[in-house]
């Protein structure tokens, strides 16, 4: 990415560059909170953690954000080419080609986010063609290059992912996912349910991906390992709220708020 | 380049009844190019504290630490990470990596960052290794396996990759080998030269006396009245 001085520099200085800006955003189920008064810019190339336990509200508004479920308060500024929109507004073929082009969501059970009755290259291909692509060789091409990047060997380019271990099926669900290029991830705890050395080896290839392709991530998740590694600021959400925010290291060093020391203590050390 | 000015932190544990620790009050000092300065202090006394609150890792709660031109008392995370990948760098006494990742990867990755071309950051990381006697037959390997020792020179070597206009170091030298302290110690004089603001926790006495400029003891930082400590 060439603009890589410049989105530096902009990003020290003003508001001008936000690739998404979240303002107010809430979803209630009946009485119940889902998520409530979320506001947060995410800037191009920047990865933010979302952490908290289960039923903190962090999935629903990553669905919320990725435009699964419908908030029913807020605003989901995203920079096109016509300037910040508002994704919650804007009408769902509308948003839908954004989900095609330029978001990506990578679900934590590869099957979830997966055509299991389709060979690796297919899934893979599926995807630009969703987007326009037709040249059979190029399509191909391009999918072979992707099974490489996340480290599948070419000769499985036909099988099926059912055939494939979980980590294998994690990280075809990743190329299937960036093939076309987006600007902005969202990833539903992509490392849940794998072995710790799968694991391992997942976030070294994520990491070379977000530096290469200067991707925007947005990552839910309840391991704290996984986002010290992984992202560059952090939100801590308890009952559906932001209780802390803040750079990773320093959130999870220095916690201001009693619910995230509780919760940086109870682990063992990351 | 390092301008700090009335710094005050305190920890509050939230969940040992609301305990409130003032650990410093008062905390200043300042760090010119080229310039090293050691901190001193017995151990609890603060030197972590106030080099982790320099690196934007630990929240101050009141005045100023300006590392060229940001505060990082006040900046935003976004201009925290700016800083960290341009001007300023730390060598922590511990190695944090994902696993796997090969020892000269973890070497080049911060001129990777940065931009640097792959080869050329390599290059740059490979002469480190060597520098620091780290064995070529070691860098395709993931420095978790590695010795103590071995750990601590990858960091250094990682620390040192970019030629960053600040540098925090905690211990540089500490688990060395003669030779080894010889070629970090000539590392630290070689950033100096070349106008880097270095801020340093050294225990190894001849080590201080040799590249720091100047000292500052932490423990006229410590407050006053500490009412937790009854």
């Amino acid at each position: 990415m060439g603009a890589g001085e410049v989105s530096i520099c902009a990003r020290v200085k003003g508001q001008e560059g936000a690739l998404l800006q979240v303002q107010g955003l809430g979803k209630r189920y009946g009485a119940r909170i889902g998520c409530a008064d979320v506001s947060f810019d995410l800037w191009p190339g920047e990865v933010l953690g979302i952490v908290g336990e289960s039923g903190s509200g962090k999935s629903t508004l990553l669905s919320c954000l990725a435009g699964h479920l419908r908030p029913d308060a807020g605003r989901v500024m995203f920079r096109t080419d016509q300037g910040m929109r508002d994704t919650v507004a804007m009408a769902e073929p509308e948003r839908r080609r954004l989900a095609r082009t330029d978001w990506a969501f990578v679900h934590q059970h590869a099957r979830d986010g997966l055509r299991m009755g389709v060979s690796a290259g297919g899934n893979v291909g599926e995807r630009l063609m969703a987007v326009g692509a037709r040249n059979y060789g190029a399509i191909r091409g391009a999918a072979l290059d992707w099974l490489q990047r996340v480290e599948i060997a070419a000769d499985r380019i036909d099988d099926r992912p059912s055939a494939f271990s979980g980590g294998m099926q994690q990280r075809l669900q990743i190329a299937r996912n960036l093939v076309t290029g987006p600007r902005l991830v969202f990833m539903d705890e992509p490392t849940g349910g794998l072995d710790v050395s799968v694991q391992a080896r997942l976030l070294d290839l994520l990491r070379g991906l977000v530096r290469e392709m200067g991707l925007s991530v947005i990552i839910v998740t309840h391991d704290l390992a996984v986002v010290r590694l992984l992202a560059d600021r952090l939100m801590v959400m308890k009952s559906g709220r932001v209780v802390e925010q803040g750079l990773t290291d320093q959130v999870l060093d220095d916690p201001q708020h009693g619910y995230t020391q509780l919760l940086v203590s109870s682990v063992l050390q990351v | 380049m390092i301008e700090i000015s009335d710094l005050s932190k305190a920890f509050t544990l939230h969940n040992q009844g609301g305990a409130v620790i003032p650990v410093m009050a008062g905390g200043a000092l300042s760090v010119a190019r080229g310039e090293c300065v050691g901190l001193v202090g017995q151990s609890g006394a603060g030197k972590s504290t106030l080099m982790r609150m320099v690196y934007g890792n630990y929240l101050a709660n009141g005045g100023a630490i300006l590392v060229g031109g940001v505060d990082v008392a006040r900046a935003a995370p976004r201009e925290i990470i700016a800083l960290r990948r341009e001007v300023l760098g730390y060598v922590s006494q511990f190695l944090r990596v994902v696993p796997r990742v090969p020892t000269l990867q973890v070497v080049a990755e911060p001129l990777l960052v940065l931009g640097v071309a792959r080869d050329e950051a390599e290059a740059r990381a490979a002469a480190l290794l060597a520098r620091l006697n780290i064995p070529e037959r070691l860098w395709a390997l993931s420095p978790t396996t590695f010795s103590g020792g071995e750990q601590q020179r990858v960091n250094i070597a990682r620390g040192f990759a970019h030629r960053y206009p600040v540098l925090l170091l905690d211990e540089p030298t500490a688990s060395l080998d003669a030779a080894n302290r010889e070629v970090v110690l000539g590392l630290i004089e070689e950033a100096k030269a070349g106008g880097a603001a270095i801020l340093g926790i050294f225990h190894d006495e001849a080590a201080r006396e040799r590249v720091c400029d100047r000292l500052v003891d932490v423990r006229a930082f410590t407050p006053k009245s500490d009412p937790v400590a009854a």
